[in-house]
């Protein structure tokens, strides 16, 4: 009873009228369900970055330490010492927002897949979540479902979440973000990918059953939603972190051997993309029966068989001959070992099912020919600045406003979400969550790896070419701050419809501002994943590229925190203050203005305060570093007094701003330092030697944070607010 | 002195347990949950995870398993059992500790450190431990400790209680109860005080750069007084 194909059904399968024609005129036939659906999903947005391609190449991918850019299951690089890091970043936002549990916590279970695919265990998780408003009536329960789905599948699996990052947009209100990522731990000389070689290899399926959860999710992460989401729920997988973990224990022990050729998790688009990306690169063909895959539910079809996104299932290409070596791992772990077939030379995808071939289709037409669009797109113009007047400052009192910046969402303390990821287990986090970036000990060893996730799409939604710069450089800050050297990215790119003009032009400049920050910083790009059609009833997101950066310890022990540590230190401001308000949580909060340029990103600054700093800790000259964010000097300032438990006796300020513009000016490449006395003058002298723009902002003192009659505000009271917010939102 | 680790599937605590139990002079050896037998020890850890993916009862099928007998005989002949986290529900569903381990209160995972206070110190774990309160660090969905009224004071009348949760000055009231756990209990005792099952995770405390060093004192104590 095979379902005739017309073109109402592709369309119904998401493929434009334009592009089921092609795929006949390829066939030179029309194809049969089956192979309508394996092209659908191979077509999609998801899958082919159709739309996305053409740019993607323009990223910087480069650097002496670079093993693998993108293109493979995940990024590697270079740790020395024959240690490497394989890391990425990616989207699960359209089933965050339909099941916000199972989604979040499949996010989680496919990078960590992703990462352990390439031979590496994973040491250490992150995440960047973005939600509608506070004021919205799904938030709350949303965020609650997110934050315990990554909890459940990471806690689970007993992988440290270190750090991560949550915001607050009503441009999220329809589209919710869910960003993962993963790094693990491999020895450079034994890492797995997932390029097949050599003809009559046996092609092997391990893990979970297949069943029927999850068909055509990566179809769905290619489309728009409407008022009928929930529908869509059926098509949400369902995550068993156990199963996870026995996966990866018995990956990690068959990679051991030698009996692996490539190796390639099943995710998007399942069976079908797994088998065809392993063949596609290695120039093969690839022949299935499906009758031999392991079913959770009776009766399914071949197309339900392809096309099923059920979690925690791997596809393996093994040597022949050690399929009952590989088989007796498997089973001592429980999971599911089927020998389900082999590799050719025909260079086809060739499905069987029950002794009859159900589908043959070239690897080339889905893989190579796959659609690529060169979509119209629109530059932004830079908007021009605000003028404040006098009079709108005023009114306004230092304390009040500080007060009010640090309940803002998106600045307020996040302890009440990473107090439920187990962020310790593994026995090496030595930075937890709350810093400037989560620190991991490379086990057994002096080394150690920083890892942040940021984004901004307040700048990017301005100017996407600066905004993409700037959140570049802010990765590579917060690399700095923890004394790191910035070792590379992996980018999540959320963006909304690539067939609207404005949405694509976002992409296309933010692109080149990552670009360009990245190539210039030696901070290069390698892995990631594009998430469009971010859009819910014509309302699109803000542009929001998530950066998730990495950096390198040679010594654990000079890792450097951002609280404050002793009275009578000096504190520093590294970076010029210019006051630049526009596009700030002060704008925004306090002046209601949501006009204007974000701040500007000067890349050689940028690149010449990082240095220095790191310099300065690598001498342990300074005690405490942390970089200056939203919110400015002050809330920065307020944070580390917090962290700290100490107060700080600002200096008068001079220059041509005001005192506002000053405490809450966003200008980028800036951090705040904590110097002994004893060192003062050897930091100035190497600043001053470097041509550094510093200015001396106060001393470390107890209690309470003062600037002349300006501000006097005592650390338990700022605590208090900063503290609570989250809290008290989540149980109101 | 020697350790075994019984790794259960889903146990994610084996190898932090396996470090710490190597850095104090524990010769330690993992021991597969289908395995026979154990050998020859001085100390049988339960370590923390999710056994068996604690989708029933958490502890509920590990405490079935195929080793948990030879657990079970070494208790009862005296031998030191050491059940953390996981480990713990895993000894209160075998019957070797009395009681239950719920849901925390407030129905959420907690990952923080704790203070907690000792109640007990003639016994091999903490004998000769100076302080009386100790940093340690807590990781669970379901540490919220209950038994019967009568369980109760049989564990009160035995001086089972092992740790409770405090604040830093060591008042363990409900105010310094991260999990809703009865009198605060973050660990107990057997009648015999050989077997030790503690939410709170002392290997992940074992050097200056983690979460604190209490619980260096912990397995210091603990190779001493073998």
């Amino acid at each position: 009873m095979m379902i005739e194909v017309n073109e109402k059904i592709a369309i119904e399968h998401g493929l434009k009228s334009e592009e089921y024609k092609k795929i006949c005129d390829l066939l030179k036939r029309t194809p049969n369900f089956t192979e309508l659906g394996i092209f659908s999903a191979m077509w999609n947005e998801h899958c082919s970055y159709k739309s996305s391609r053409l740019h993607l190449k323009k990223l910087h991918t480069k650097g002496e330490q670079v093993i693998q850019g993108p293109g493979e299951n995940a990024g590697v690089v270079d740790i020395e010492d024959n240690d490497a890091i394989v890391f990425k970043i990616e989207s699960h936002n359209h089933p965050s927002f339909i099941e916000p549990y199972q989604g979040a916590a499949t996010g989680v279970g496919g990078i960590m897949r992703d990462v352990f695919t390439m031979g590496a265990r994973p040491i250490a998780n992150l995440n960047s979540i973005h939600f509608g408003s506070t004021d919205h009536e799904k938030t709350r329960n949303l965020l609650r479902g997110v934050v315990k789905g990554i909890g459940g599948y990471g806690n689970c699996i007993g992988v440290p979440t270190i750090a991560g990052q949550t915001c607050f947009d009503e441009s999220y209100n329809g589209n919710i973000l869910v960003n993962a990522m993963t790094l693990g731990l491999v020895n450079k000389n034994k890492i797995f990918y997932s390029k097949a070689a050599g003809v009559n290899k046996p092609v092997i399926y391990v893990g979970s059953k297949t069943g029927r959860d999850g068909i055509h999710g990566a179809s769905m992460a290619s489309a728009i939603f409407d008022d009928k989401i929930e529908e869509k729920k059926p098509t949400v997988q369902v995550g068993d972190p156990f199963t996870e973990k026995l996966l990866l224990e018995a990956c990690l022990e068959l990679m051991a051997g030698k009996s692996i050729i490539s190796i390639q998790d099943m995710g998007a688009a399942g069976l079908t993309s797994s088998s065809i990306e392993m063949a596609s690169k290695g120039d093969l063909g690839i022949k299935i029966d499906l009758t031999k895959v392991p079913c959770r539910e009776e009766n399914m079809t071949p197309y339900e068989i392809m096309l099923s996104e059920s979690q925690e299932r791997m596809l393996i290409v093994l040597e022949e001959g050690k399929e009952k070596e590989a088989k007796k791992i498997f089973d001592k772990w429980n999971l599911d070992f089927a020998v389900i077939g082999k590799t050719t030379d025909s260079k086809n995808i060739e499905l069987f099912f029950k002794n009859e071939k159900v589908a043959e289709i070239p690897i080339d037409f889905l893989a190579e020919n796959a659609p690529m669009y060169d979509r119209k797109w629109i530059k932004s113009e830079l908007p021009k600045e605000n003028s404040f007047s006098k009079e709108q400052f005023k009114s306004l009192k230092l304390g009040e406003c500080l007060n009010k910046i640090l309940q803002d969402p998106n600045i307020s303390d996040k302890e009440w979400i990473w107090n439920q990821y187990d962020h310790t287990v593994m026995g090496d986090t030595i930075q937890k969550p709350g810093g400037d970036a989560g620190v991991v000990r490379v086990h057994g060893t002096n080394k150690a790896i920083a890892a942040a996730v940021d984004s901004s799409a307040t700048y990017c939604n301005a100017h996407p070419l600066t905004g993409g710069k700037q959140v570049v450089c802010e990765s590579w800050r917060n690399m700095i701050s923890v004394g790191a050297k910035p070792i590379a990215i992996t980018n999540c790119l959320n963006f909304g419809n690539p067939e609207k003009e404005k949405n694509m032009g976002e992409f296309v400049e933010c692109v080149e501002g990552i670009s360009e920050a990245s190539k210039y910083l030696n901070y290069p790009v390698v892995s990631g994943n594009v998430s469009f059609y971010n859009e819910t009833k014509d309302k699109g997101i803000k542009p929001t590229p998530s950066i998730g950066g990495i950096g390198l310890l040679a010594n654990y022990k000079k890792m450097i925190t951002m609280e404050l540590k002793n009275n009578g230190n000096y504190l520093f401001v590294i970076g010029k203050t210019e006051g630049h308000l526009d596009q700030s949580v002060f704008a925004k909060n306090i002046l209601s203005k949501s006009e204007g340029p974000p701040p500007e990103v000067n890349l050689f600054n940028e690149k010449q305060n990082g240095l220095v700093i790191l310099n300065l800790i690598n001498n342990n000259l300074i005690e405490t570093c942390h970089d200056v964010s939203l919110g400015g000097i002050l809330t920065a300032l307020s944070k580390m007094s917090i962290k700290g438990n100490k107060g700080v006796n600002i200096f008068p300020i001079n220059g041509l701003i005001n005192k506002f513009q000053y405490f809450f000016g966003e200008d980028q490449g800036r951090y705040i330092i904590e110097i002994k006395p004893e060192n003062l003058e050897n930091v100035e002298k190497i600043l001053k030697n470097d041509s550094i723009h510093f200015d001396k902002l106060g001393l470390v003192e107890d209690y309470e944070i003062n600037y002349g009659n300006d501000l006097k505000i005592s650390i338990d009271d700022i605590k208090q607010g900063y503290k609570k917010w989250l809290r008290e939102y989540m149980v109101s | 002195m020697k350790s075994s680790v019984i790794i259960f599937p889903g146990s994610n605590c084996d190898r932090d347990m396996d470090v710490a139990l190597k850095k104090f002079g524990f010769k330690n050896q993992m021991v597969w949950h289908n395995d026979d037998e154990i050998p020859k020890s001085d100390l049988i850890v339960l370590p923390g995870g999710f056994s068996y993916g604690d989708y029933l009862r958490c502890g509920s099928i590990a405490g079935k398993s195929k080793i948990i007998k030879s657990v079970i005989d070494f208790a009862n002949s005296g031998g030191l059992v050491l059940g953390i986290c996981n480990g713990f529900q895993i000894l209160t569903e075998t019957g070797l500790l009395p009681g239950i381990l719920q849901q925390n209160k407030y129905l959420n995972f907690i990952c923080k450190n704790v203070f907690v206070k000792i109640k007990n110190k003639e016994n091999k774990y903490f004998k000769n431990i100076k302080k009386d309160i100790l940093e340690l660090h807590i990781a669970h969905n379901e540490g919220n400790y209950f038994c019967s009224k009568d369980e109760l004071k049989l564990i009160e009348d035995n001086n089972q209680i092992a740790v409770t949760y405090c604040d830093q000055e060591g008042n363990d009231n409900e105010a310094n109860n991260p999990n809703g756990a009865l009198k605060n209990i973050a660990g107990i005792f057997n009648k015999d005080k050989n077997i030790l099952g503690m939410m709170p995770h002392p290997e992940r405390m074992i050097d200056p750069f983690l979460s604190g060093e209490d619980g260096s004192l912990f397995f210091e104590n603990l190779i001493g007084s073998l």
